[in-house]
Parts: structure tokens; C-alpha cells; sequence
């Protein structure tokens, strides 16, 4: 078999792609008929450039869940003789896919498959760090926002105190298999992810607290769901095994939760301000409300709008923050294929074989690039009305 | 105004001693320990090697009492050895071991001794940062006319054609980090193989195998247009963004008062109502975003350094926190802070003289 060229491995490309055509052609025309009855995310469909945003997170959502579909090798197996072959070599193989489309890594990997893969891994973490990261900011930021005085001058302090530090150096003394052995990140996971269910659980008080039958109902579902996850995340103690993250992934998710919370908590502090005197918040206080109620239920949906937009921007840069990770080798195995990893292998022999990096690193841009297109056509929405 | 600036410097301060003390408490960890001193020994030391080498040199004492010590507030431990040669921090740095000072700590201007380079900190941090001031002074040349010129551009009429495209430029600018942005500019410019430098030689548009170099090492002696243009790019694009985003709102918010609409009434010309009467006032925001960069170019300074091996500051922090080089790595973070809260005092109070509506109080 011949070397094919560049018309037909794009082609080639465009066929191993097509579940996420189809998902994509699906949404889109369900989203644009309806689009008048989906609210704000309906209204995207009338932005150019929203609509771009959407379709470019939309394909790689979708690649990263048919990843093993699409993929045409196994992202680790290596074949003799394709060692850094150009893109489009044929494998010479009886079995299997016929070609490297976008060629071999210096380890002689599908550079194709593994791009896909690694969709996987790093659409996992961003937008779980992102939440993550949202539910510390809004639990320290509401407060310290509504109520101010001397916890919000501490909190801010602590606050400007993370955002100081320089953020690769936060890394390089969070993501060791050092710190790992001595437990700080457990601790830290133990704190972090508690905050999230404590969230939820004053939510459920505050909203039901004239309604005891409901709000135990609920607190009773969210608190076993709540508390399996937290068991497994956390302690690695989930009797069914579902809930489950290797120690060196979870190693780098506290450092990308710890490094984005304070960012969100100055966003969540800044708009609190500015909402705690409008007149429903004191119509609220005259009724004899919690601050709590006030704060999760007048405050919070009405902030709605810029956190929305700034999650958006917010998943982007955790995606940026996972490749930075990945491109100084921190927290990930040699193995895995996420996206800065390959790139970081890809870059020593960048001057003679380029495909290697190229991939990973058009991939990466092209997520973060819908990411940021996608906030930007949500503000314009918006602010229209 | 003196009770800001003092209340400020107390902040930077605190900050700074809290900050240090952080990195301190992470890099003396038992485990990180044991990794210097299998680093500084010998890989295959054995755990009760390790132990006296810890001790040997100082490391077994309580954390907060070393903390003291390199601040200067205690005395530097003492001690001998093997051949009963006196030892100690302040001994091993002073060249007259004789007559060592008692207290050898940052607070005596002494910033000890890096286990990496095997030389003394702060020489090598003020050389390196010598190297990274003159990445930064053409980042900064670079980005910051590029951007604003962008910004203005585009926020002058607001949804035209030109402010679409321009807008769209940059948020695919802040879309590209700078490890993409490099490898992508490298595979374009730097490769005698692939990308545009094959094309050009063959045409005899250039001499040399690529058009730029994708190595900025010989830079450090002597920065050309060859060695120097692909950092200095790679750094400024991706902030160049993200300015001129803040630039054109900005300017779009200028394009709107009342002042503009009279100046256009009275028949004034474009181009002069936007030089004239806009650009002043527009320029203030953009002036605090440039400012609050100076943090997050460290950033891109950082993975542009290592990504095109340029020993800097950002390298060195680097090599030094691969390393576990304690005191390297303290002088690294204590640098980065007082820049991250030093430049917001300045965009702080640049906003203040730019801006005469605003008063301290």
C-alpha cells in the first residue's frame, strides 16, 4: 500500500468523525427549531459567532464520549516501523485500521488516536474542576460579599494571597509524588469537595425550611448521593466503585480547583455587592428572611448572567492550566495521552517531525477557542435584553 | 495618601513573609528532604544515609527555627565535619570561616546558597533576571503599541466589519496559550523541513536554513531579530488579546458620551475627535490591564524560557523547583511576589493620577 495524501486523510478524518456529525446535525436542528421556547441557550442560535462557539465545544464533547468509536488504534500500542511516520502512512498490518491518518509519535503511537483520546481526559476534568472551583467561590463569596466587615477583609486577603503566588510554581510544589506521599492533597480534596455538598445542603434547608416533609426528603436523597461520592473521590472508599480518581489525577485537580476558586470568589464577592441593595434583597429582609435564603435564593439567581459567561471563559482556562500541567510533565503519567502531555513529548523533536505536536496543540486551541467564542455570543445575548 | 502606601507596603510585606512561608513549610517536607539529599548525594543512598546527611547539614532541625534562620531573626546553625572542620549556614557562605557572622538570614542582604547551580542565590537570581527583564522590555515593545493600535481600531465604530474581525482575531489570540502558540510558530518559521523556512530557501529569500531561530540560548549574549523574535512573539500574542479586548471596550464606552456627540456636531473630523478626544480617556482602563499583566506574562515567561531554552528567571524557577533547590526556590517566589504586588500598587495609583474624578482617601 501507498503513502496517501493530505486530500485523503482529511476525508479519512472527516468519516472517522461522523458520530459526532450525526450528534452534532441532531442538536443543532432540535436547538434551532425550539429555539424560542430553550431561553438563554436558545437565543445562541441568533449569534454568529455564539453558534461557532457552541459547534466547536458541541464536536469535541461528542469525540470525547464516542472517543473509543472513533479512534482507529489503541492510543498505546505502538507498531513496528512507525516511528515518527509522516501523516498517512500505511501500518502494514493484516488486522486493523489501515493507516496512521495523522501519523506516529517518537514511540511509534497513533498520533490520531491518541488527539481523540485525549479529548477524553481532558473534558473529564476542566468542566469538573470548573464546578468545583464555582461551588468554593459562590459559598465564600456570597458571604463575604452580603455580609462584608472583617470575614470578607480576611477572605479577600487569603484571596489575593493564592492569586500572588505565581501559577506554575503553585504547581511544581502541588503536583509532586512528594506531597502525595505526605496526604496534603487528600486533605485539601477532603476540604474542597465538602464545600460543594455543604452548598447544596443549605440550598435544600433554606428553600423548603417551611416544608420539613420535602426538605428531609431531600436532604436525605442528596446527602446518601453526596456522601457516596465524597467517599469515593476523596477517601477511595466507594463499595461500588464508581466513584473512583487515581491519587496523581486527584493531585491535580485540587492544584486546578485551588488555583481558579479565588478568581471565582472575587467575580461572586465584586456582583453581591453591587445586587445586596437592590430593593428585592431588602424586601426579602423585610419579610423576616435567613441570610442564607437571601443569599443562595434572591442573590445567587440573579448573578446568574455573568457567572454563566465567566464559566464558560473559566472551563477554557482550566483547559489551559490542564495543558501547562501536562506540558511540564506534572501529576499525569508518561503514558496518558491528554493533550499537553503529547504536546510536551511532541516539542523535542518538533524542528524535523512536527505532526506529533501539531495535533494535540490545534486540538487544544480549537477547544478553548469555542470555550471563549461561546461566552462571548452568551454576554452579547445577554446583554441584549 | 502616605497612610495608603504605608498600609500597602505592610500588605506587601505580610504577604510576602506568609507567601515565603508557604513554600518554605512545602519544600521542607520529610519527603522532598529526602530527595535533596538523594539529589545532593547519592541515588542510591540508603534511608539511614540520608538520615545523616539531613543532619550533616543542618536539616534536621524544627522548620520554624530554619524559617528564622533564613529570614536572619535566629542565629545559623553551627556544627562539624567529618574532619572536624567547623560547619554551618553563615560559615559555609562567609569566606572568612574564622570570624562567620551569627546571623546569616535575608534580613543581612545574605540569600544562601543554591544546591542546583552550586553558587550563591542571589547572584544567580539577579543575573537571570537581567535575562528576563530584556525578554520582557521587547514583549512589552511588542504587545503593548500592537494592542492598543487593535483595540482602538476596533472600538472606534463599534459592530462594523473591522471591529468584528479584530475582535474575533483576539479572542483567538487569549484562545492560544503560549505552548501552542509556540510549537505552532516553530513547526511554521523554525524548521528546516516543514513549514515556510524550506520554501524561502528555495526561493533564495534567505541564507540561513530557517527563517528564525527556534533555540534562544545565544540570545542571552547577544539578542538578534533571528534568535529573539519567536519568544518575544509567542509571549506578546497571547496578552496582546486580552488588552486589546479591554482597549476596544473601552474606547467603545469613550465613543458614546456626550462630549464625542458634540465634537461630531460641531464638525469636527473623525479621525481628530477619536486622536484628540477620545484616545486620553480611553487609554485609562487599558493602563491598569497592562499593568495587572505583569503577573501573567511571568507566567508565559516561564513556559516560554523552558520551551525555547532561554535561561531566565522563569527557567530558573523551573530548574530549581524540579530540584527541590530550597532556597533558590524561596528567592524565586519572593521575587514574583513583591513584581505581582508591587505592579497592582502601581496600576493602583497610575489609575488615580490618569484619573482625576478618583481620590484615595
Amino acid at each position: 500500500m501507498e503513502e496517501i495524501g493530505w486530500f485523503a486523510i482529511l476525508g479519512r478524518m472527516a468519516v472517522q468523525f461522523w458520530p459526532a456529525w450525526a450528534g452534532m446535525a441532531l442538536v443543532f436542528a432540535l436547538s434551532i427549531r425550539f429555539k424560542r421556547r430553550l431561553g438563554l441557550y436558545g437565543k445562541l442560535f441568533d449569534s454568529g459567532i455564539g453558534m461557532v462557539g457552541f459547534a466547536l465545544v458541541l464536536f469535541w464533547l461528542l469525540v470525547a464520549i464516542f472517543a473509543p468509536q472513533i479512534a482507529t488504534h489503541d492510543p498505546l500500542a505502538q507498531l513496528s516501523g512507525m516511528k515518527n511516520a509522516v501523516p498517512g502512512t500505511p501500518t502494514g498490518q493484516e488486522t486493523g485500521y489501515p493507516y496512521y491518518l495523522l501519523g506516529g509519535d517518537s514511540l511509534a503511537r497513533d498520533v490520531f488516536s491518541r488527539m481523540v483520546m485525549g479529548a477524553r481526559d481532558v473534558l473529564k476534568i476542566a468542566p469538573a474542576a470548573a464546578l468545583i472551583a464555582y461551588a468554593v467561590g459562590i459559598c465564600l463569596g456570597l458571604p463575604a460579599g452580603y455580609i462584608g466587615g472583617w470575614r470578607d477583609d480576611l477572605l479577600s486577603f487569603l484571596a489575593n494571597l493564592v492569586l500572588a503566588f505565581p501559577v506554575i510554581l503553585l504547581f511544581f510544589l502541588l503536583v509532586t509524588p512528594e506531597i502525595r506521599a505526605t496526604g496534603i492533597p487528600n486533605i485539601m480534596a477532603a476540604l474542597l469537595f465538602a464545600i460543594p455538598l455543604l452548598l447544596i445542603g443549605l440550598m435544600i434547608q433554606t428553600r423548603f425550611v417551611t416544608q420539613p416533609g420535602k426538605k428531609w426528603r431531600w436532604l436525605g436523597i442528596m446527602g446518601v448521593l453526596g456522601l457516596w461520592a465524597y467517599a469515593g473521590l476523596v477517601f477511595d472508599a466507594d463499595p461500588l466503585g464508581v466513584w473512583r480518581m487515581p491519587p496523581n489525577l486527584l493531585n491535580v485537580f485540587i492544584a486546578v480547583v485551588f488555583v481558579n476558586a479565588p478568581t471565582v470568589f472575587r467575580i461572586v464577592r465584586g456582583i453581591t455587592m453591587d445586587i445586596r441593595n437592590r430593593d428585592y434583597v431588602a424586601a426579602a429582609q423585610t419579610r423576616g428572611e435567613s441570610g442564607a435564603y437571601i443569599m443562595l435564593w434572591e442573590i445567587l439567581p440573579n448573578a446568574r448572567g455573568p457567572l454563566i459567561v465567566d464559566f464558560c471563559l473559566r472551563i477554557g482556562y482550566t483547559t489551559i492550566l490542564l495543558g501547562t500541567l501536562g506540558f511540564f510533565g506534572l501529576g499525569v503519567s508518561p503514558e496518558s495521552p491528554d493533550w499537553g502531555s503529547t504536546i510536551n513529548q511532541g516539542r523535542r523533536l518538533l524542528t524535523a517531525y512536527p505532526h506529533a505536536a501539531l495535533a494535540p496543540a490545534l486540538a487544544l486551541m480549537s477547544l478553548v477557542l469555542g470555550l471563549n467564542l461561546l461566552a462571548d455570543g452568551l454576554r452579547e445575548e445577554s446583554l441584549r435584553d | 495618601m502616605l497612610k495608603f502606601l504605608i498600609r500597602r507596603f505592610a500588605m506587601i510585606i505580610v504577604s510576602a513573609l506568609v507567601l515565603t512561608f508557604v513554600v518554605f513549610a512545602l519544600t521542607n517536607l520529610q519527603p522532598n528532604l529526602e530527595k535533596l539529599a538523594k539529589g545532593q548525594g547519592s541515588a542510591r543512598m540508603s534511608d539511614a544515609d540520608v538520615v545523616s546527611w539531613l543532619a550533616g547539614n543542618g536539616y534536621d532541625r524544627p522548620m520554624l527555627t530554619r524559617y528564622g534562620e533564613w529570614l536572619g531573626v535566629l542565629p545559623g546553625w553551627t556544627g562539624q565535619d567529618s574532619n572536624g572542620n567547623p560547619r554551618g549556614r553563615c560559615v559555609d557562605l562567609a569566606t572568612d570561616k574564622a570570624n562567620a557572622p551569627r546571623f546569616c538570614g535575608v534580613l543581612q542582604g545574605e540569600w544562601g546558597w543554591s544546591t542546583r547551580f552550586k553558587a550563591p542565590v542571589a547572584g544567580i537570581i539577579s543575573d537571570r533576571l537581567a535575562a528576563t527583564g530584556k525578554l520582557m522590555f521587547w514583549v512589552m515593545l511588542v504587545m503593548v503599541p500592537s494592542a492598543l493600535i487593535l483595540g482602538v481600531l476596533a472600538g472606534m465604530r463599534e459592530g462594523s466589519r473591522t471591529d468584528r474581525a479584530l475582535s474575533t482575531a483576539a479572542i483567538a489570540s487569549t484562545s492560544t496559550p503560549e505552548y501552542v502558540m509556540g510549537v505552532l510558530l516553530v513547526a511554521l518559521l523554525a524548521s528546516s523541513q516543514v513549514g515556510l523556512s524550506p520554501l524561502l530557501k528555495e526561493w533564495g529569500l534567505i541564507s540561513t536554513p530557517v527563517l528564525f531561530q527556534g533555540n534562544a540560548r545565544s540570545a542571552i549574549e547577544d539578542a538578534t531579530f533571528w534568535n529573539f523574535t519567536l519568544p518575544v512573539v509567542t509571549v506578546a500574542l497571547y496578552g496582546m488579546g486580552y488588552i486589546a479586548r479591554m482597549t476596544r471596550a473601552s474606547m467603545t464606552e469613550v465613543m458614546t458620551q456626550q462630549y464625542i456627540r458634540t465634537a461630531r456636531l460641531k464638525g469636527v473630523p473623525f479621525r481628530q475627535v477619536v486622536v484628540k478626544h477620545a484616545l486620553r480617556n480611553a487609554l485609562i482602563a487599558p493602563f491598569t490591564v497592562i499593568m495587572l499583566q505583569f503577573p501573567w506574562l511571568l507566567n508565559g515567561v516561564v513556559i516560554v524560557e523552558v520551551l525555547f531554552s532561554y535561561p531566565g528567571f522563569g527557567w530558573t524557577l523551573v530548574e530549581a523547583a524540579g530540584n527541590n533547590d530550597i532556597e533558590l526556590l524561596l528567592a524565586c517566589s519572593v521575587v514574583a511576589v513583591v513584581l505581582v504586588l508591587v505592579t497592582q500598587l502601581i496600576s493602583d495609583l497610575g489609575y488615580v493620577w490618569l484619573n482625576p474624578r478618583i481620590r484615595i482617601s
